[in-house]
């Protein structure tokens, strides 16, 4: 086939805007709502800490704001320069989430231009808490929509085929697809989760290098009882995901648990490695499988010898759904005994690793959730739609990709690199201490 | 009205939007680098900055508005445009992602990098060409159809005339609109010094623009003859929109009344454009690809019309906050206070 090398490419820049995108994308999801909190917190209990944290996350929040955005439009528009078969075929069916997405982002992109521009403007901070509640609406709706789309893909309905016409389509049916719900849940917890656990990693990194003040530990002690929260909610919304999957996509279960025979009292495999058609070194867990599919733990799960071979995806998704998890369990445990630790008073949390082990939470978040996407997005080979659409078909015919891949290449580490020089430098020059001096100044002294 | 038209009267009313927001910002940032080359910064930087900062991201969703609702009101375009366009709307792409980070770390990160401010000037000239040649491919004679797929002829398309003349089109009117705009923004905010060079520019470039425009109509009588006959049908609307050119070139030259001079040039384009947009009709892609048959299913459209109603009530009360908030607060226009996070 003449196009298979613009195939290759295509998927391989899609990847790569997507794994650059997503990172600022969570962060951008995210934060808005820990922003949120703080300045809600703050006034609640009338202390300037939180309403500096809310504000010093803003500064920072608007570095990465900018790199999704312009990311974000990057994909938007790669969708049809790269997939322009795909997206024909999608824009009869899916354009209406795709479309209110747009309008999500721009409420979002009003108020965050306000929010930003009119600090301290008002006399009332109340306020400026108001402000915030569009960001964080408009953020957590452009997930919502986007991961609709998402969703369809994965289960296409809504519409008929017939003779290879599209009939009896039904946008609302398509948005609300068997997926939609367990994906959109997870995508937005998820997103709430790695905020809050990267920005507890910041406030654990500023104790680590010497400062000592109460403003840092405020911010650990807030993200780590709202990361705590939102990891229950992911383990609970992962469950659900696992039976998701064996009702509708049994062959990306199957691949994700190396589970070949269809059988009842399913084990789940824990790690391991595949070695010629061989699973060895692995942890067992009986029924686990089962209960994870059917909440049974006699149930019959359906294995991956059933499906014909060019239709099931990649086995090496299972390391990342080992990652995935391992790290999501990690999680919950670190802000769990945090937060119980600091209840029963055990100073251990106070000590240095366990400071380190909160640092490594916000890097290993990130983590998860592009293993978690590649998991997803792999565990759908070779359907680009499942069952209507295969990848190699959606793909542009056009020549150049390859070139294209570079220059994006250089764009992702071009922003990737200035937005983390930018970040550490605006606030290694302007730490929390000196801004509080700064404020009291200005206030009056009534400040510390 | 057919769904087809009232569908593509919401694009285009949005992409005008877009020429004209994004004109404004992109002729912003050129000036903008130019001041620095010609030492005359100072001059300009405060008004520039005070007007882009908070609506930059704003600008960005008018692009996106508009091909997402093209993909969604006719998908059609995403095989011939998705596949013809690779090379240019990446480009395009790129450049504008060097631009919106360019606020954002310019704003908080390193004041004043000299390389990051011409790369971002330079930008806001070939951001509107890479762009616009997409309104050449329209015009046909640049695409054919290879075993059912669309395919660009780069040649063609680089030695027309056509091409050349839309794309000076589109980068002298980005620096008309962008020093119309500043020079009543300037003299808004009470900036004498930034208001008489912004004029002098305004000056300086309303020529070229009509020049090129004129350009553009005699290359289409040879290039696409069917579209020439079109416009020269509605040659009334272009001869207003002339009258208009020649009252805001007037209110400018005469130093008066810049407000109302900026109005008259939104609206001289506005019927430009809106007439450029009906004698095109009804090709998206000529002679490829028509508005009927490019159109959605009927379920969609009336789906993608309601949500773009209700998504209206929801934001133009919200940028009209934003109006009041900045562009039309004297304290923040003049500069009085700072209120940045």
């Amino acid at each position: 086939m003449a196009n298979e090398e613009a195939v290759f490419f295509s998927r391989v820049l899609t990847e790569l805007t997507l794994t650059f995108h997503i990172i600022y994308a969570t962060i951008g999801v995210g934060v808005p709502l820990m922003i949120m909190i703080a300045q809600w917190v703050g006034i609640k209990k009338n202390d300037e800490h939180y309403i500096l944290l809310a504000r010093r996350w803003t500064r920072g929040f608007v570095i990465t704001v900018a790199v999704g955005v312009v990311t974000g439009t990057v994909i938007g528009m790669q969708l049809s320069l790269l997939w322009p078969n795909f997206m024909e075929l999608a824009g009869h069916i899916i354009s209406l989430p795709l479309f209110m997405e747009t309008f999500a982002f721009f409420f979002e992109a009003i108020f965050l231009g306000i929010y930003l521009y009119t600090w301290d403007r008002f006399e009332n901070q109340k306020k400026h808490l108001l402000l915030l509640v569009p960001v964080a609406i408009g953020a957590s709706f452009s997930a919502v929509f986007i991961t609709m789309v998402n969703a369809f893909m994965n289960a296409p309905q809504g519409f008929d085929i017939v003779d290879g016409e599209l009939i009896n389509i039904s946008p609302i049916l398509a948005m609300f697809n068997p997926a939609m719900p367990t994906k959109v849940a997870h995508v937005v917890v998820t997103a709430y989760m790695t905020s809050a656990f990267v920005l507890a990693a910041i406030g654990s990194f500023r104790l680590l290098k010497g400062s000592n003040h109460i403003y840092h530990k405020k911010a650990i002690y807030l993200m780590m009882k709202v990361g705590f929260v939102f990891s229950i909610a992911t383990a609970l919304i992962g469950d659900l995901s696992g039976k998701y999957l064996a009702e509708y996509q049994p062959e990306k279960l199957a691949a994700a648990e190396w589970h070949f025979e269809t059988e009842e009292n399913a084990s789940l495999i824990l790690f391991g490695v595949l070695q010629d058609g061989e699973v060895k070194y692995q942890i067992e867990i009986p029924y686990a499988l089962s209960i994870l599919a059917h909440s049974n733990p006699t149930a019959e799960v359906t294995g991956l010898n059933e499906f014909p071979e060019d239709e099931i995806p990649p086995l090496y998704i299972h390391y990342l759904f080992n990652i995935m998890v391992a790290i999501g369990m990690l999680m919950l445990f670190v802000s769990g005994l945090y937060l119980y630790a600091k209840r029963c008073g055990w100073r251990f949390v106070n000590k240095k690793w366990y400071h380190w082990l909160i640092v490594a939470g916000g890097p290993l978040s990130i983590i998860a959730i592009e293993t978690g996407w590649w998991l997803a997005e792999v565990g759908r080979q070779p359907w680009i739609l499942r069952g209507i659409l295969k990848v190699e078909d959606a793909a542009t015919t056009s020549a150049h990709v390859d070139m294209m891949l570079i220059a994006f290449a250089l764009l992702y580490i071009v922003l990737g690199i200035g937005s983390v020089v930018i970040l550490s430098r605006m606030f290694r020059r302007n730490p929390v201490e000196q801004e509080l001096q700064d404020r009291s100044r200005e206030k009056g002294g009534d400040i510390q | 009205m057919t769904l087809e038209i009232i569908g593509i009267t919401v694009l285009w009313l949005f992409l005008f939007g877009y020429v004209i927001i994004a004109s404004i910002d992109f002729g912003a940032g050129f000036f903008n680098a130019y001041s620095l080359l010609t030492n005359k910064n100072h001059i300009l930087i405060k008004i520039i900055q005070r007007y882009l900062s908070p609506v930059w991201e704003v600008t960005n969703v008018f692009l996106v508005f508009f091909f997402v609702g093209m993909i969604g009101f006719f998908p059609k375009t995403a095989f011939y445009y998705g596949t013809t366009l690779l090379i240019p709307a990446s480009l395009a792409l790129i450049l504008l992602a060097v631009r919106g980070s360019y606020y954002a770390f310019e704003t908080y990160g390193s004041r004043g990098h000299k390389g990051y401010a011409f790369a971002y000037g330079m930008s806001g000239l070939l951001i509107p060409a890479a762009l616009s040649v997409s309104l050449a491919i329209s015009e046909g004679g640049f695409v054919s159809l290879v075993d059912g797929a669309p395919v660009l002829h780069y040649r063609e398309l680089f030695y027309s005339p056509l091409t050349w003349s839309i794309v000076f089109l589109a980068i002298t009117s980005v620096l008309y609109i962008s020093a119309v705009f500043l020079t009543w923004y300037a003299k808004h905010a009470g900036d004498e010094e930034a208001t008489i060079l912004m004029r002098k520019y305004a000056l300086i470039w309303a020529f070229p623009t009509m020049i090129t425009a004129f350009g553009i109509i005699v290359e289409l009588r040879a290039h696409n003859p069917e579209h020439y006959e079109n416009i020269v049908d509605i040659w009334w609307a272009f001869l207003l929109s002339g009258l208009l050119f020649i009252g805001t070139f007037w209110l400018i030259w005469s130093k008066r009344q810049y407000a109302l001079a900026f109005c008259m040039l939104v609206a001289q384009f506005f019927i430009a454009f809106l007439g450029y947009g009906w004698s095109h009709r009804p090709y998206l892609l000529y002679p490829h690809l028509t508005l009927y048959d490019g159109f959605t299913n009927e379920a969609m459209a009336t789906a993608l019309i309601i949500a773009f109603i209700l998504g209206f009530l929801l934001l133009l009360p919200s940028l009209y906050l934003l109006l009041r908030l900045f562009l039309f607060n004297k304290e923040y226009v003049t500069g009085k206070k700072n209120h940045h996070v």
